[in-house]
């Protein structure tokens, strides 16, 4: 299945191995930081092309990433991410996308001095039997240490993969109803609750 | 507004609450003219469904009028609209397959963990029940709010009452389904285990589909009577050996199909569900299956079993030997209410089904935490408890 992902007697994707999955997921990325690995999929009822060019626009992502307070996309290639972490502080990076395949993958890595080294790439397969698209996301980071750590680890270290597959519900919640369940009683509540 | 909300085990009050409004697109506001408790509901009562919160509405059957719209719902205000519990967003895979409860998208993304861990995946919202399913309040309120409100509810068109249209919400559509699930032939004779309200509308629904006889099974007489009221024959279980009062009744060679519409609280002194018990209150298991067990043994070889009845975790003492060796199949699911509400409506419209009988209480919705004991502890004649916020008590 995965061209790039070196030697291996099954077609499970790397992020899934049992061992040095942060490996042999590094192995299939141009560039690579963090080393913890993490994959998370979704199929979302909708063509391919739309999905990488909703998600290749990243000031869209924070719509559905909760966790991301903001995305300063400076041109093509760069953009600076600013991200919640716990008692209301931010960790932030630039990323800059080091593989770029129109309708089929974004790939990035966090520049040097970024508070949560990381790398990934997220990739847009037609699903199989017409249920629209299939999207993966593989993430590469690193726990960070210290006090700081700590607190950054809280969300990247204790629940990355928690927090990538619920921003991949709410993309596929987006692209294909239109909004973003919630059980918020009032609009007060809903943004609060986007805060958390 | 005022709203039943749970605080425990057997612990609900109507509590003053702030008033739902739109949030999302294609939410409706629906002011509440009748609700009502169901056997579901008792399951959060005695305090089986994990994930409840302190302060949660309860009610996941409701109707009402439209008073408010999101810009992207279908409905008008003023319409009379019966709202699905089951919340679907109609756009994804499993809405395209008419699969609603198992909707990708009504069930909001951090909700959805817990069912991921225990279950393998996420299902859809569903109003009132739990945050496992989304954390939606519930409609046993003055207002509630209704997400994919282009979806799930069905107006109502003047000259049916509430009363006999109220119950397209959950228990006529889940006596259907657990009819239908069980693959009914001409000629069949079909067993049914609990006459509560979806029992009783599943042995209608049987009848409907051209089963031949119907045996249903509870233990309390006036329910009993109702089933026999729609021409079923009755076994009460206190009274009778059930597995071998099926046999003779059958000539030995079991019922057809069975259809399970007790769940996880089984009642009765049986051996089995004894431990059961035990176990349950020793946290060593979660689901008393007495009925779901007894229904495996006493079905026809190659036969049918159908369960619209609720569990929630893990059983012991399944009996899947039986299960293999005899070839049965089994279905089962939350109700895809939405897929049956034009039908049943006609067949309400056409006097086909009956479902006012079923109601034995109505009383304003502040009374709503008396009709819960009520409902609880008096299962013989509180067969239906109808809450209607604006009600004046004579
Ligand atoms: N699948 C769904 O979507 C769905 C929807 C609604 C309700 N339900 C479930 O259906 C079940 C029934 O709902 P209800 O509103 O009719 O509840 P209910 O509590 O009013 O009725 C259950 C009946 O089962 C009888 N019973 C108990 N133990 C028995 C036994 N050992 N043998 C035979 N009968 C027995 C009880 O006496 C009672 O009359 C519940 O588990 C409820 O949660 C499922
Ligand atoms: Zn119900
Ligand atoms: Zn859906």
């Amino acid at each position: 299945m995965n061209d790039t992902d070196g030697v291996r007697s099954d077609d499970a994707p790397a992020g899934t191995a049992k061992s040095d999955a942060a490996d042999k997921v590094g192995a299939g990325l141009p560039e690579q930081a963090g080393d913890s690995a993490t994959v998370q999929t979704v199929t979302i009822n909708k063509p391919r092309q739309e999905l990488y060019s909703y998600f290749r626009d990243f000031s869209n992502l924070p719509a559905f990433m909760d966790n991301v307070e903001r995305i300063e996309v400076k041109d093509r290639q760069l953009s600076h991410w600013v991200v919640k972490a716990p008692a209301g502080a931010t960790v932030e990076w630039d990323a800059r996308v080091t593989e770029d395949r129109d309708g089929e993958l974004i790939a990035w890595t966090s520049e040097a001095g970024a508070d949560v080294p990381n790398s990934g790439r997220v990739e847009f397969r037609d699903a199989s039997g017409g249920r629209g698209t299939v999207v993966s996301a593989t993430i590469l980071y690193d726990p960070p240490a210290g006090v700081v750590g700590k607190l950054v680890a809280k969300i990247f270290q204790r629940e990355p993969a928690i927090q990538a597959r619920r921003d991949l519900r709410r993309f596929k919640q987006l692209m294909e109803t239109g909004e973003i369940a919630t059980n918020a009683m009032n609009p007060a509540q809903a943004r609060e609750k986007e805060q958390g | 507004m005022r709203a039943l909300t749970w605080h425990g085990k057997h612990d609900v009050r109507v509590d003053t609450v702030p008033d739902p409004e739109i949030v999302n697109p294609r939410d409706a506001i629906i002011k509440i003219t009748s609700t009502a408790i169901c056997g579901s509901d008792l399951h959060l009562y005695d305090g089986y469904i994990p994930t409840m919160k302190a302060g949660d509405i309860l009610g996941h059957e409701f109707m009402g009028e439209v008073v408010e719209t999101g810009p992207k719902s279908t409905l008008q205000k003023g319409q009379r609209v019966v709202v699905p519990f089951t919340i679907a967003c109609g756009q994804c895979f499993h809405c395209g397959k008419q699969q609603f409860s198992a909707c990708d998208n009504s069930n909001p993304a951090d909700n959805m963990d817990i069912a991921q861990e225990l279950y393998g995946q996420p299902f859809a919202g569903l109003f009132g029940y739990s945050h496992m399913t989304g954390g939606y309040a519930g409609g046993q309120a003055e207002y509630v709010r209704v997400p994919f409100s282009d979806v799930g509810p069905i107006v109502i068109p003047d000259g049916l009452d509430d009363d006999e249209v109220l119950f397209l919400s959950d228990i006529l559509p889940t006596g259907w389904m657990g009819a239908e699930n069980a693959d009914i032939e001409p000629g069949d004779t079909v067993a049914v285990w609990g006459c509560g309200p979806v029992g009783l509308f599943a042995v209608q629904s049987a009848f409907l589909m051209g089963a031949e006889r119907v045996i249903a099974i509870d233990h309390f007489p006036h329910r009993l009577e109702l089933a026999k009221k729609f021409g079923a024959e009755t076994i009460n279980f206190e009274e009778s050996k059930t597995y071998e009062a099926l046999m003779a009744m059958t000539g030995g060679i079991g019922p057809d199909a069975c259809i399970d519409c007790v769940g996880l609280e089984a009642h009765g002194l049986f051996g089995d569900n004894i431990i059961d018990q035990i176990k349950v209150s020793t946290f060593l298991g979660t689901d008393r299956i007495h009925a779901i067990r007894q229904a495996i043994l006493a079905c026809r070889k190659g036969g049918r079993v159908s369960m619209p009845a609720v569990y929630g975790g893990f059983v012991d003492k399944f009996p899947l030997g039986a299960f293999m060796e005899k070839g049965l199949t089994l279905k089962t699911g939350q109700t895809h209410v939405q897929r049956y509400l034009p039908g049943l409506l006609n067949a309400i419209a056409e006097k086909k089904i009956d479902t006012t009988f079923l109601i034995s209480h109505r009383m304003p919705l502040e009374r709503a935490a008396d009709g819960y004991k009520m409902f609880h502890d008096q299962q013989n004649e509180a067969t239906k408890i109808v809450l209607k916020p604006g009600m004046v008590e004579a």
